[in-house]
């Protein structure tokens, strides 16, 4: 689904990814983590298409597609879906409207029938519940005064209902109480298929503990210095970056 | 981040989509303004003595006085013997007495404005007094009104079926002598709207008229006076268009209103006046006077405007709160892209006991516009209880525009409660990353944005007038992306 080769990135002239490689097939939970700085928030955005990170060198290929050709909005209607690390403030704009003309403008793209208010409403239901999310939240400004575990299960939520291919969750467990990060764990799982894929980004071992991955990779400076199965987490969090960066190098 | 500033002002510079002239035979004195003219004018009209001798007056004075430069606005010198001060479209000199009579030119411009007369009238129940270039050709909806006893016509009609109430309240809320542009507009106003709600009555449907300038270099100057006696209630709308035009055009209107005893009146403006081109070049000079007196207890006015036309915006919209628990409202969006400057704000008087006044201001600056919020709130002496509220804010799209803010607070008796808040925020590249990474394209994500910003004074506005303004607001902001 998404094939990553060669990439190098970076912010205002500083390389940040330095050769990153990654394949990630549908049904597959890969889990990225590494040490504060070493370009783990980086890669989620350059997956999304964030324009200040300019990509030097390398390929993202999506589905065959040279993802790199894309919008972030081309993105996002192709099915990639990314969980922001600081979920943004929309003031002014409720939360029902704008998840209500994000799924349409996704569905306009697919070629779909938009669904009006009514219909958006019966189809959010069961997704609210999965996330244990009041109706009040819908009418809110979007994350406008919203705590910083109800910003992380609106992610969520919003991933429920847009339901995308490949989910890029970007620290979606830092600032999560542990009842909260139940809730937003549960939620990822049953969203888990087949035909979708998932790429955790954590710095901590804690949220893997709920979703388990199929892969990890440890990220070091710009690098994936390590690959394995979910028991390399387990190590880290035991042994600490340095130990296993230092045994990678 | 240059890239995001890039995009923004891509996104912002697109052409004025209503850039049309109509070709209409019209009937205009030549540039220049003297005694002769505001008597051409006032013959023209047939008007009563009173009123050429009223607007000489306002003439002589106006010679008096200087033009103010006080706002946070530049614009080059205007010659106001190069200004042509009376153009009537030809085809109504006798006066329509129904569409059927009006040219059909000139109901193809609004067609092409996307304002379909007749349909107008049927399906939204809205009666229009339709002001084409100074003569009004078209109202409708009157015998349903008359019904009532609303009067609701042009300016010049009122002047002749109704002289005792215009010339009772005519300069009554802002005087000749009240500012440079509000005398000039007493000199030489050529027409306007009219609108008197008798006692107890509630006015069915909201007013309508659509202002537009046509004639090259004509100053347009209208009069509006509406009175809302004891009881009655009423909301008028207003909203505007203009054709493309190379050289600079001077709008100076005056707009009265007067609500007695426990009367309500709603005035709402949509306002999308030629801004003129990406340089600045062409667009309209706005110099406004609107003012409205709560002259009786537990009355009530209500501005709301929508301002996204215009190169220059000049106008602050005031309401007297003469009546006891008399209430006073300000619901303002400004929009300055391009090369437009807008000053605009409020004063709120508080002269009566428990009188109470809101401001919310929104101000949008994107490209190298400037929009500045100027406003006033005065308690008097005797003004006990008071209180006021004002929010003022700013949303900056790009990095060559400019907010300002100028609020002034007058306070003379202590008993007065009076907020203010203000804020500056930037449509940062994370919110509309944001928006883009849910689906959402550049302009939806700029629209949503722009349109959360100004929530408040959305739902100011009646519902179809507010999805009216939206749009405006879209298409002001929308760009060549892609």
């Amino acid at each position: 689904m998404l094939e990553i080769r060669g990439l190098e990135a970076g912010v205002k002239g500083k390389t940040i990814l330095k050769g990153i490689d990654l394949v990630v097939n549908a049904g597959e939970v890969h889990a990225i983590m590494g040490p504060n700085g070493s370009g783990k928030s980086t890669l989620a955005q350059v997956i999304a298409g964030r324009e200040q990170f300019v990509v030097s060198a390398g390929s993202v290929k999506y589905d065959g597609r040279d993802l790199l050709e894309l919008a972030p909005d081309e993105r996002a209607c192709a099915g990639i879906f990314m969980a922001f690390q600081y979920p943004v403030e929309i003031p002014g704009v409720s939360n029902s409207y704008f998840l209500r003309s994000a799924l349409n403008a996704q569905r306009r793209a697919r070629g779909e029938q938009e669904l009006d208010a009514f219909e958006f409403l019966a189809f959010i239901q069961d997704r609210m519940a999965l996330l244990n999310l009041q109706d009040e939240l819908l009418n809110r400004p979007v994350n406008d005064g919203f705590s910083g575990g109800e910003k992380k299960r609106n992610e969520i939520f919003q991933m429920a209902v847009l339901e995308p291919r490949l989910a890029v969750l970007d620290e979606t467990d830092s600032g999560l109480d542990i009842d909260a990060l139940r809730v937003v764990a549960s939620g990822i799982n049953s969203l888990r298929r087949d035909d979708n894929a998932t790429i955790v980004v954590t710095h901590y071992q804690r949220l893997l503990n709920y979703v388990v991955p199929d892969f990890v990779h440890i990220l070091v400076d710009g690098r994936i210095v390590r690959s394995g199965d979910r028991q390399l987490a387990l190590d880290l969090e035991e042994q600490g970056y340095d130990r296993i960066a230092a045994r990678a190098a | 981040m240059n890239s995001e500033t890039e995009m923004l002002r891509e996104y912002t510079e697109r052409d004025y989509q209503f850039g049309f002239v109509t070709d209409i035979e019209t009937d205009s004195l030549p540039p220049g303004l003297s005694e002769e003219v505001i008597r051409f004018i006032s013959a023209r009209k047939h008007e009563p003595e009173w009123l050429t001798t009223w607007r000489l007056e306002a003439y002589r004075h106006w010679l008096t006085m200087e033009e103010p430069h006080w706002a946070n606005i530049e614009y080059d010198p205007i010659d106001y013997q190069d200004i042509v001060y009376y153009s009537a479209p030809k085809s109504s000199a006798d006066g329509p007495k129904s569409l059927d009579e009006v040219d059909p030119e000139l109901l193809a411009t609004y067609e092409k404005l996307g304002i379909p007369l007749n349909e107008r009238e049927k399906l939204a129940g809205v009666a229009v007094d339709v002001v084409f270039d100074s003569v009004s050709v078209a109202t409708t909806f009157k015998d349903q009104l008359a019904a009532q006893g609303i009067i609701f016509c042009s300016f010049s009609e009122a002047v002749q079926e109704h002289p005792e109430l215009v010339r009772k309240y005519l300069g009554s809320v802002v005087p000749r002598s009240d500012n440079f542009f509000a005398a000039l507009n007493s000199a030489v106003f050529t027409d306007g709207s009219f609108c008197y709600v008798p006692p107890g009555v509630r006015c069915p449907i909201e007013l309508m008229t659509y202002f537009r300038i046509n004639e090259a270099d004509s100053g347009q100057f209208e009069r509006t006076l509406i009175i809302a006696d004891e009881g009655s209630c009423v909301s008028y709308l207003e909203g505007c268009t203009a054709p493309m035009r190379d050289e600079n055009q001077l709008h100076a209107a005056v707009v009265e209103l007067i609500a007695l005893d426990d009367a309500n009146i709603k005035y709402s403006t949509v306002q999308n006046w030629y801004p003129g081109n990406d340089e600045g070049v062409g667009g309209i000079f706005n110099f406004v006077t609107k003012r409205g007196a709560c002259r009786g207890t537990n009355s009530r006015i209500s501005w709301t405007q929508v301002e996204t036309g215009s190169a220059i915006t000049w106008k602050y919209p005031s309401c007297i709160l003469q009546g006891d628990n008399s209430v006073g409202e300000f619901y303002s969006i400004a929009l300055s892209a391009k090369r437009q400057q807008a000053d605009t704000g409020t004063k709120m008087i508080h002269i009566g006991r428990n009188t109470r006044s809101t401001i919310i201001s929104k101000g949008i600056s994107a490209q190298r516009g400037q929009n500045s919020y100027r406003g006033q709130v005065k308690i008097l002496k005797k003004a006990d209880g008071a209180r006021n509220y004002s929010q003022c804010d700013s949303l900056l799209i790009g990095d060559q525009c400019g907010a300002h803010t100028f609020p002034n607070l007058d306070i003379q008796n202590s008993s007065a409660h009076v907020e203010h808040e203000a804020s500056t925020s930037r449509i940062g590249e994370d919110q509309l990353f944001y928006c883009q990474q849910r689906g959402l394209s550049l302009e939806d994500s700029i629209n949503l944005i722009v349109n959360g910003f100004c929530k408040e004074v959305f739902r100011e506005l009646p519902m179809e007038f507010a999805v009216e303004a939206q749009k405006l607001l879209e298409v002001s902001l929308e760009g060549s992306v892609g």
